[in-house]
């Protein structure tokens, strides 16, 4: 995990295969879904295969479900460990939600009350995700929208507990604890300063919108914007705290050219390296290792 | 309130049209557990997540289907897909699958029953997203036929391709129309490198309802879609191809095969059949009776053996 150091990365789209498979091995890494590689065979698999032969490649699920009140779907964590034994991917990831029911399948991560039951129940389905996996897995929080009444936990306190019960890690999102915190009306340091440091394993950042009907008042975790200022603002206030972590420019909609991206990525990287005045250790080592 | 009491109410919510929450749902759900979730589906927020669950649906089903929606522009299609998600949500957590049996949707769709070839076209989209993602598998080479004996060939037996789709569309010219409605045919990135996960790239084209092209002759075709490579192709099949094809995939020897297409067509000309199918990569095994170690023999049915 560590051979790629506490660098910049961005997440990878079809659109900038080329490119992104034509850069030098500089540091830098990709993220990709994994549900967009399940497939038996072909050129998808085949092009992701090839960016790792260059680059590190993390996978970050959505579709694992892993807050549903039910067992994670085998077949799906038998493709999961597939892809992971293919692609020895740095880092694994999957979020705080869920989205399945019943054979149904939501393409969301949707929320509910953090209760013990469900903190029971999710630290169940993780340790069976990294027992598939055979390895240690993040989980993301998630953009919010709603307030929910019963939670028994808020947020950190529910992802530190769940780790404490898994050794899962956590990949702090900070653009959706920008956005949650927006959207139910709390100042967005009470979560962000309450990560335990030890816990996070990789950052997030990416743009949001405001809902159309509502403006400003209501954000949307969108992927299809650059990263605000105020997002930036809270990733260098976490990594003056933590110090510096894997980071990834998320991207999905309204996608830019992979200059733009990169740009992105070295304004992260500038914040990563800023931190210590020392040479940060990890991206010494890649640098020689390329 | 129970995590699962929870979640059903919420599922149930997210597919119900706007404004039906705080009447259906939070009613329903009051009665089965005391709390109501009348107010939680009320609120602005809840709209997002049915938003999001309804819009990703519907990109990935249009990213699925491009020739269908080229062919009744952007609105006809979401329009139709946002009816369909409602009834067919998906049921995988793979979006790039997302579709199957959009097709036979489609026979059934009222709305749809003026455009005959609709349905047609959306199996050969389907064929083309199987073919796709299918396992890779070197294709059985002309070679290989032709070194068979004369006397093992009618007892051998070829499997298509792992990646190999064909039908044969009785009453209209579904190859052509979905040929000419699927954008860029002579660029292979847009072909094989869209990202159908995301949505709309290869239906970026479509804003616009496009009839089919005119110099086209109204009659029955086939189509085999078959990934050669990383490459997904389209060929145009005859009756015959089809039957021999069927033949082959139910696990017939060449002999049954050959009577299936002239079955199909007493005019079948079978080395012109057999040199088309061979060149466009229709095969994924070949096994002669007496060589059931040939090196190009792969096989996954050993159950059925031919042992004369």
């Amino acid at each position: 995990m560590d051979a790629i150091g506490p660098s910049a990365g961005v997440g990878l789209k079809p659109a900038h295969f080329d490119q992104a498979l034509a850069w030098p091995a500089d540091g830098l890494w990709f993220e990709v879904h994994p549900e967009n590689y399940m497939v038996a065979g072909g050129p998808r698999l085949s092009w992701l295969e090839a960016i790792r032969e260059r680059h590190p490649v993390s996978l970050h699920g959505v579709a694992a479900s892993l807050a549903a009140d039910a067992d994670p779907d085998p077949q799906h964590l038998r493709r999961l460990a597939e892809l992971v034994r293919r692609l020895e991917p740095v880092r694994v990831s999957e979020h705080l939600a869920w989205s399945s029911r019943g054979g149904m399948h939501f393409p969301d991560l949707l929320p509910f009350p953090r209760t013990r039951q469900a903190l029971d129940r999710m630290a169940a389905n993780v340790g069976r995700l990294q027992d598939a996996l055979r390895c240690r897995v993040s989980i993301e929080n998630p953009s919010h929208y709603l307030r929910i009444d019963g939670h028994d936990y808020d947020e950190v306190g529910f992802l530190t507990e769940l780790a404490a019960r898994t050794g899962c890690g956590l990949l702090l999102d900070v653009n959706n604890v920008f956005v949650s915190a927006r959207n139910l009306n709390v100042p967005a340091t009470d979560a962000l300063d309450a990560f335990p440091a030890s816990l996070v394993t990789q950052i997030h950042l990416a743009g949001h919108a405001p809902d159309q009907g509502l403006g400003t008042s209501l954000l949307i975790d969108s992927h299809d914007q650059p990263v605000a200022e105020p997002v930036w603002a809270l990733f260098e206030r976490v990594i003056a705290r933590i110090g510096p972590r894997p980071t990834l420019i998320e991207r999905d909609d309204n996608l830019p050219g992979f200059d733009v991206l990169l740009a992105e990525r070295a304004r992260a990287d500038a914040v990563l390296s800023g931190r210590h005045h020392q040479p940060a250790c990890g991206s010494v080592r890649l640098d020689l290792a390329a | 309130m129970r995590l699962d009491a929870f979640q059903a109410a919420f599922a149930a919510a997210l597919f119900q049209p706007p404004g039906a929450d705080a009447a259906v749902s939070g009613a329903t759900v009051s009665g089965a557990t005391g709390v109501s979730l009348a107010a939680l589906f009320a609120q602005p927020g809840f709209a997002v997540y049915r938003n999001t669950v309804v819009k990703g649906c519907i990109d990935a089903l249009q990213a699925n289907y491009p020739a269908v929606a080229r062919l009744v522009g952007d609105e006809w299609f979401r329009a139709a897909a946002a009816i369909y998600v409602r009834e067919r949500p998906p049921r995988e957590p793979m979006l790039l699958a997302y579709g199957d049996g959009f097709a036979d949707w489609l026979d059934r769709f009222e709305p749809a029953a003026g455009l005959p070839y609709l349905s047609a076209v959306a199996r050969i989209d389907r064929f083309w997203t199987e073919a796709h993602g299918a396992a890779d598998e070197a294709p059985v080479a002309a070679q290989a036929v032709a070194g068979t004996s004369p006397e093992q060939l009618p007892g051998a037996r070829l499997r298509p391709h792992a990646s190999a789709r064909w039908a044969w569309f009785g009453n209209v010219p579904a190859l052509s129309i979905w040929t000419a409605n699927r954008t860029a045919p002579g660029d292979p990135r847009s072909a094989d490198l869209a990202d159908r996960g995301d949505g709309a790239d290869e239906a970026d084209g479509a804003d616009g309802a496009s009839p089919p092209p005119a110099p086209l002759e109204w009659r029955g075709e086939g189509a085999l879609v078959v990934r050669s490579g990383q490459r997904v192709e389209a060929v145009a099949l005859g009756r015959a191809d089809v039957a021999f094809l069927d033949a082959c995939a139910a696990g017939g020897t060449l002999a049954d095969a050959v009577e299936s297409a002239l079955h199909a067509d007493r005019a079948a000309d079978f080395s012109d059949l057999m040199r088309r199918l061979l060149v466009a990569g229709a095969f994924g095994g070949l096994r002669v009776p007496d060589a059931p170690d040939a090196p190009d023999a792969p096989d996954d049915r050993p159950d059925k053996e031919h042992r004369p």
